[in-house]
């Protein structure tokens, strides 16, 4: 498995991906059309509480669903001085919690001196992390002790407890390695009671099908990775995944994709289309690019704001006033129970 | 080409109200009742209906528990196993039924 750009697939391309998506050929109802019925149109973001950062394309995995087509080949990584911007951006207005996410983060040279620098700011620091990349190369052995010292939150995408569904999704290996991965947090502390460290699963579907009910797998996952690997975390997060980039390429070679985009259009949940994750985070690109959310990142699809477009033009009371940016894709967030990075929402 | 099993149809389920709307609704109500969380896990339903499916040979019913174990995050190993036992089910039935066919040989019988 290769990114999509590396295979010079069509499909590395956003504008191909929004022409696959907008196709008249599949007659599904248009998403805004959608937020009309539910009185939700235009739809416009409140107060930003979560500033997202993507620090680059680069990680260590290729995974088959990967909606930002990272991996090894991707060089595109935030630079310092764009990072420092952030930091006094999140100083300023004290933007509560700052969710760093990639590719790998922590593959960023500058990582530990932004998280260092975030935390002086006073924010909370939310890190994604593959957990692979701890035991990639030495030099991130040390991550599980760098996180509890700065207080970082961790939230790992974990698909599945069984070794097979995880590995078809993230490749040969990876599961083994999330648990010795999983298993050094846990000694540090995290997702130990009263340790306050937090470590989040993230579970999105290995396959055509929408996540189930968020509660239940929990205690599933609970139950399975105590019991086979005496693992302990505080929650999980159910994703459903995006038809974009390396899913939608899945999607088509396996013929899912009309079944799955009418899934989530019949799926849609008016509630769900409330709570959007885009209406209370603002995503920064590794070139300092500003969008609604890390999907339309990956689209190519910036915020409205005609003036505020880039982190250097920074201006909040533009981008309060904006109206978010809505495409077919949209759909995968607002399907059964909803879908943000911090899982279900309705 | 045309056949008694289409798999669009699935989607068409709730139309059976349409010639019988009163039963259709009762039906629909009790169904969904049936599925949520109670003294059973909505994953433990899941599997039932997923055997249930196999030993009813409904394809409808298939496709949508094979689906709906998925999302509920059951393993292929699980899936089989209800598979299994769905078919133990059917195939015990037949055999048990050699205790009646041994019963009736017996009495005619010398």
């Amino acid at each position: 498995m290769s990114s999509l750009k590396a295979r010079r697939s069509p499909l590395a391309s956003s504008q191909e991906q929004i022409r696959q998506l907008e196709s008249p050929d599949f007659q599904l109802p248009r998403f805004a059309n959608k937020l009309k019925e539910a009185g939700l149109f235009p739809l416009k973001p409140k107060k930003i509480e979560i500033f997202q950062v993507n620090l680059g394309k680069m990680c260590n995995q290729t995974c088959h669903h990967c909606h930002v087509d990272a991996g090894p080949d991707r060089k595109e990584i935030m630079s310092q001085e764009t990072m420092q911007i952030c930091v006094d951006l999140v100083r300023e207005h004290q933007f509560p919690v700052v969710d760093l996410t990639g590719g790998a983060p922590e593959m960023n040279p500058h990582f530990r001196w932004f998280v260092t620098e975030l935390k002086k700011a006073g924010a909370h620091v939310m890190d994604r992390c593959n957990l692979t990349i701890i035991l990639a190369n030495p030099k991130y052995n040390d991550l599980p002790q760098f996180f509890k010292e700065h207080q970082v939150e961790v939230v790992s995408s974990l698909p599945h407890f069984s070794k097979n569904r995880t590995d078809r999704q993230r490749g040969d290996g990876v599961f083994d390695k999330s648990i010795r991965a999983l298993k050094m947090l846990n000694e540090v502390g995290y997702g130990q009671e009263g340790s306050g460290l937090k470590l989040n699963l993230v579970y999105n579907p290995s396959g055509c099908f929408l996540p189930g009910d968020q509660g239940g797998l929990e205690r599933e996952f609970k139950a399975r990775l105590k019991a086979d690997y005496d693992i302990d975390f505080n929650s999980l997060y159910c994703i459903t995944n995006m038809p974009i980039s390396r899913y939608l390429e899945y999607l088509i070679r396996s013929e899912n994709y009309e079944s799955y985009m009418t899934t989530l259009v019949n799926a849609f949940n008016p509630a769900a289309a409330g709570c959007v994750m885009c209406r209370n985070t603002l995503s920064i690109g590794w070139d300092g690019q500003l969008y609604d959310c890390d999907f339309n990142q990956m689209l190519d699809l910036p915020v409205e704001s005609q003036n505020s477009r880039h982190i250097r033009d920074f201006d909040l009371a533009s981008l309060e006033k904006r109206d978010i940016v809505l495409g077919q894709h949209c759909y995968g967030c607002t399907a059964g129970s909803g879908s943000s990075c911090g899982g279900a929402v309705a | 080409m045309s056949h008694y099993y289409n798999e669009a149809d699935l989607a068409k389920f709730p139309q059976i109200s349409e010639y019988q709307k009163a039963m259709g609704d009762k039906f629909f109500a009790w169904y969904g009742e049936v599925f949520k969380e109670g003294a059973l896990t909505a994953r433990e339903k899941s599997l039932i209906a997923l055997a249930v499916a196999h030993a009813v040979q409904c394809p409808y019913c298939i496709d949508a528990y094979t689906q709906d174990t998925l999302q509920k995050g059951c393993t292929e190993e699980q899936m089989m196993e209800a598979v299994h036992v769905a078919a133990a089910i059917r195939g015990g039935a037949s055999l048990v039924h050699g205790v009646q066919m041994m019963n009736k040989a017996n009495k005619l019988s010398m």
